[in-house]
Parts: C-alpha cells; structure tokens; sequence
C-alpha cells in the first residue's frame, strides 16, 4: 500500500492568478473577511482577490459560508470585520452604480407582475440601463415577457432575475447557484450568454453544487470549508491538489525509496513489475522516469473535480489520503 | 485563466439621484395595486357601497347642521382613505414576506427611497378612494361649498397618513403574504371605535372616551370638521398628531432593524 508522505497538503494554498495590467483596480478584494452570527462563525476569515475578467466558481459544501460572503460582497449584510471592496467601492455603492449585479437564490420577484413589468420596474431604478427588450432577449425570455410571474418555472424565473441582473451592464456579475432550477438546454443557454459577455471584459463570480459547472466554465475556483478558503487555483490545480495525479509505468527491479524522494511524490506502490507513484507534479515525475529509468508504458491518470472536491471540503479533509483506485 | 488583455469596464458611473426614488416606479406601484381585484374592491368600491347601502338613505335627515347624507360621505370616505393607505404601505410586508425586498436591495433603490415608495403609493391610493367617494356623492346630490368638499377631502386624505405609517410599521413588524386579510377586520375595528360607521353617540360614557383616544377617531372628527356639523373635539388635534409620531417612530425603528439584517 502507500507509504510515507501520506498528508498531501491542502490547506493554505494560495496561487495568485496573474492579474491584468497594472494600474487597474480589482474587480474584487476581501480582507480578513468575518461573519459571525453568534458563536457560528460563518465566514472565518476570507482572503481574495479577483482581477478583472476572470470567471471565478465558488465552491463549497452547505454551510461552507459561500452565501454569507456573497450577501457581504453585495452589502446585504456586514462583515462582522474585514473588509470588502468592489471595483474600488463600498459593496453599496458599486450596487448603486450598477457596476455589480447578481441573481440570488433567495431573490424574490412580485407573482403579481408580467416578466416584462419586472424588468422595467427594475429598470427605473437604476441612471443608465440596456432596454428591457435586449435584457430579455439575453436571458432568453422574451417569447414569455407577458406571463405573469406565478406561471413561470423555477427555471424562467431565474432567467428572469438573470434579465434584471443584466440591465444595468454590471462589470461584476455574482450568481449564487445561478442554473437551479434549469434543465440541461437551458443551463447550456444561461452559460453560452454568461461566456459572450466575459468575453467582453465582465467579471463572473459563482457559487454553484453543480462540480461539472465549476470545472467547464470557470478560469478560477476557490473552495471554501468552514468559512475558510481551502484551496485557490484553476481546475486542472484543484484536482491536482486533492490527490495529485498518477503516474504508472512498467518499470522492473523499482527502487522504492529513491521514487518517494523525488519532490511531489506523495506515495509510491510497487506492484510486480507495474509502479504507481501519486505526485503533485505528475510531468515532473513523468520526466525522470522517462529520463531517468528504464520505466515504459507510463501512463498520467488526472482525478476529477468531484474528488478534489469531496476531498478538499469533507469533513475528514484534513486527512485527504484516499485509497487509490487499483490500476489493474 | 484568461491570459487576454482585459478591457477594463467603464467605472465611471452615475448614482440616480433621491437614492433611486421615482414617480415612473409609483406610477408602476399604484397600477400594480389597483390590478389587485380585492385591493381594488376595498378601496374603491367598498365605500361607496357603505354610501349607498347607510348614507345615501339619509338624505333628508340631518346630523347637528349638516346633512346626515354628507356626514357618512365624508366618514366612509375617510374609511376608505384609511384602507387605501395602510393597503398600500403594508405592501411592505408582503414584499418582505415574497423576497422582493431583499431583491431590490441588489438596485440602487435605496431601503428609504423604497420606504417613500411604498408612502406615497398608499398616499396615492388615498387620494383615489377620497376621489371616488366624493365624486359619487356629488353625482348622488350632496350639496358642499367648493371649499368644504375641498377641505374635506384634503383633511380625510391627509390624516390617513397615520394609517400610511400604521400600515408601514406593521409591515415591517411582521413579514406576511397576507397583511392585509389580518389589518381588514382591524381598520374595521377601528373605524367603528372612531364613530365613522355610528356616530360614537350610541354609546356608553366610557366607550366613548376609550374611542375618542383612538386613531380613526381623530381623523373623522378632522375630516368632518369644515361641515360645522357637531362641536369640533379638539382632543382630535393630538390624537393624530399622537399616533402619527408612534407608528412613524415604530416604523422607522423596525425599519432599520431590517435594513441592518435583511
């Protein structure tokens, strides 16, 4: 089995994305952020900045403390302390500038209203807004503008919190679990519209349960636990902390302890002739056996995103040493 | 990560002026309400039935020196005035109850610009159901000065701005999807204490003195007061004036309770 070098690390890491060009402000900073309520402290702690432009997942599981950090990032609630800045600004006042929107799982809309009276009673709120008719038309719900609110489906209603969302052009967009309540086509729509505008320069930041979601149109995820961030990077970072890669390849007469002392290895097995290394840095790895060795049929399996998942927020995260699948 | 330059986004915004406070969303507000088939009925159509049913009747009878047809007019009519306006701001606690609020907490609408919202719809409707009682009683024959039907009017309208604030403060002391069904029976209640249903002379002593300290009170005896009727209750003065300031205190201090929690 493995041996040695079983706790991976995966607290405290803190991969900075690289951010645009100097001299612009960050689409988002917290600091030291806290929430308390009572003796739950909900949010313990956050650290984070987001760059302009980059599409951000925020996952967790429940009671993680990822809506407590949106309600601070949105000033529907404040920080016990810490501090949040969007674009430069109080929460407040980048809401009353329109350069932040969201849609909130909790968001309630008047049944009473038309889809479309909704968005242009939104839309009188705010100095400068898209036309009703563009936002509509993005989220997808223009053939339903004079159904009432009562008649729609949970997934045309969040379309439709997605269209108020979208009238003041934010340059941050917070979504918190954004396609609940869709089926696969619509989540598909909601997405494609999301990407579109990213590519003109709109900053994305979501909570979302659905992994798969996080993993395909995320540039970045933090995951957070406990009100902590456990872990800040892309995708293909985030797996790789959880349990590394591995690494097989055939390699005959393999020196046990040599393999474990190459940097990010995590554990070795040797199985006859067949060795199996779990490493951080699988290319690294990769290159010496290669290089280094007799090693052939070497072969890099990544986890998925589920089991860094899993890994990084269960409750037994901090030992994530998990029994790894049988190559065989 | 995107590795692209980024355009930076625009940051150079404006705030709407008045916290986002605007008549197109009252307008908004009042046509939403008056689409409400039960709002509408109570403070449209339920007085002047209370006319035609009680008041009209009584057209050849006579209350002190006015015209016992005119007296009720000018009493329903600030019933009315009362429903109209604790229905429209006791939308808060619906609004509350739905979510809504805490949605328009994500626009520039500011909590106090949706509070003056919600105040000067219920004002709105109080106007309309003041309107559409006098109008009714005008076409049914009562006979007033131009200047008493005005000052009638004004005084029924603007009195009830204690049931506007009322109305506020029970909205934001308990969110309910339906406020109003509880508030009905009460505004009732207190219409009938305030003699605007029976002149509070069919009752005892004690009852009356109990019922001149309530709100309804107040505003009737103001309300009616340009009809030189009966000898005006000064105590009507500072019985709104009362009432006013505790439902406006109340209000403002659940108020921002809730603005502080959401």
């Amino acid at each position: 089995m493995w041996s040695a070098n079983e706790s991976a690390t995966v607290n405290a890491m803190n991969m900075t994305p690289s951010g645009p060009t100097v001299g612009t402000v960050n689409a988002l900073e917290l600091h030291g952020l806290h929430k308390h309520f009572g003796r739950v402290h909900a949010v313990n702690g956050i650290d984070l900045t987001v760059a302009p432009g980059e599409i951000v997942a925020f996952l967790g599981p429940n009671g993680a403390g990822k809506t407590t950090t949106i309600d601070m990032m949105l000033g529907l609630s404040t920080p016990t302390s810490g501090e949040v800045q969007v674009f430069g600004f109080k929460p407040i006042d980048a809401v009353s500038r329109g350069l932040v929107a969201a849609v909130m799982q909790t968001g309630g809309l008047l049944r009473d209203l038309t889809v479309g009276e909704t968005v242009q009673l939104t839309s009188t709120l705010f100095v400068d807004t898209r036309p009703v008719t563009e936002v509509l038309q993005r989220a997808g719900i223009a053939d339903i503008a004079d159904r009432r609110v009562d008649k729609c489906s949970g997934g045309q209603q969040q379309r439709l919190r997605f269209a108020m969302a979208l009238l003041s052009d934010p340059a941050l967009l917070v979504l918190d679990e954004p396609t609940t309540g869709m089926d696969v086509e619509g989540r598909r729509d909601f997405w494609s519209a999301i990407r579109q505008d990213t590519e003109r320069g709109r900053t994305v930041m979501f909570a979302t349960h659905y992994l798969e979601e996080a993993d395909a149109y995320a540039d970045r995820i933090v995951l957070i636990r406990e009100g902590q961030v456990v872990a800040d990077g892309t995708a293909a970072e985030i797996k790789e902390l959880s349990a590394g890669r591995v690494v097989r390849a055939t390699l005959p007469g393999a020196d046990h302890a040599s393999l474990l002392a190459l940097p990010g290895v995590d554990g070795v097995e040797i199985r006859g002739d067949t060795v199996l290394i779990r490493a951080a840095e699988s290319d690294s790895v990769a290159r010496y056996l290669l290089t280094q060795t007799q090693a052939r049929d070497l072969e890099i399996t990544a986890r998925n995103l589920e089991d860094a998942f899993i890994a990084l927020t269960g409750r037994d995260a901090k030992e994530t040493a998990k029994p790894m699948e049988s190559a065989r | 990560m995107s590795t692209q330059p980024v355009t930076m986004p625009d940051l150079n915004r404006r705030v709407p002026p008045l916290g986002g406070f605007n008549l197109t969303f009252v307008r908004l507000e009042v046509r939403r309400m008056l689409r409400n088939r039960r709002t509408a009925i109570f403070t449209l159509i339920m007085p002047v039935v209370f006319y035609f049913a009680f008041g009209y009747s009584q057209r050849n009878t006579t209350v002190g020196s006015a015209n016992a047809a005119t007296y009720i007019m000018v009493n329903l009519a600030t019933y009315g005035a009362m429903v109209a306006t604790m229905a429209g701001a006791a939308m808060v606690s619906v609004e509350r109850a739905q979510g809504w609020s805490r949605q328009l907490r994500l626009t520039p609408l500011r909590p106090v610009a949706y509070m003056a919202t919600k105040v000067l719809t219920a004002m709105t409707l109080g106007a309309m159901s003041v309107f559409v009682q006098f109008v009714v009683g005008a076409a049914t024959g009562n006979k007033l000065a131009l200047d008493k039907w005005i000052l009638c009017g004004l005084a029924a309208w603007l009195c009830a701005f204690v049931f506007a604030a009322m109305g506020l403060f029970v909205g934001y002391l308990m969110p309910s999807e339906n406020a109003m069904q509880v508030m009905g029976p009460i505004l009732a209640l207190l219409a009938l204490l305030g003699g605007l249903f029976v002149p509070l002379s069919v009752w005892g002593h004690t009852f009356r003195e109990i019922a001149r300290w309530t709100p309804a009170y107040g505003v009737g005896e103001i309300a009616r007061s340009p009809l030189r009727a009966e000898h005006f209750d000064w105590a009507s003065i500072p019985n709104i004036l009362i009432w006013g300031v505790v439902f406006a205190i109340g209000a403002a201090v659940l108020f921002r309770r809730d603005t502080k929690r959401v």
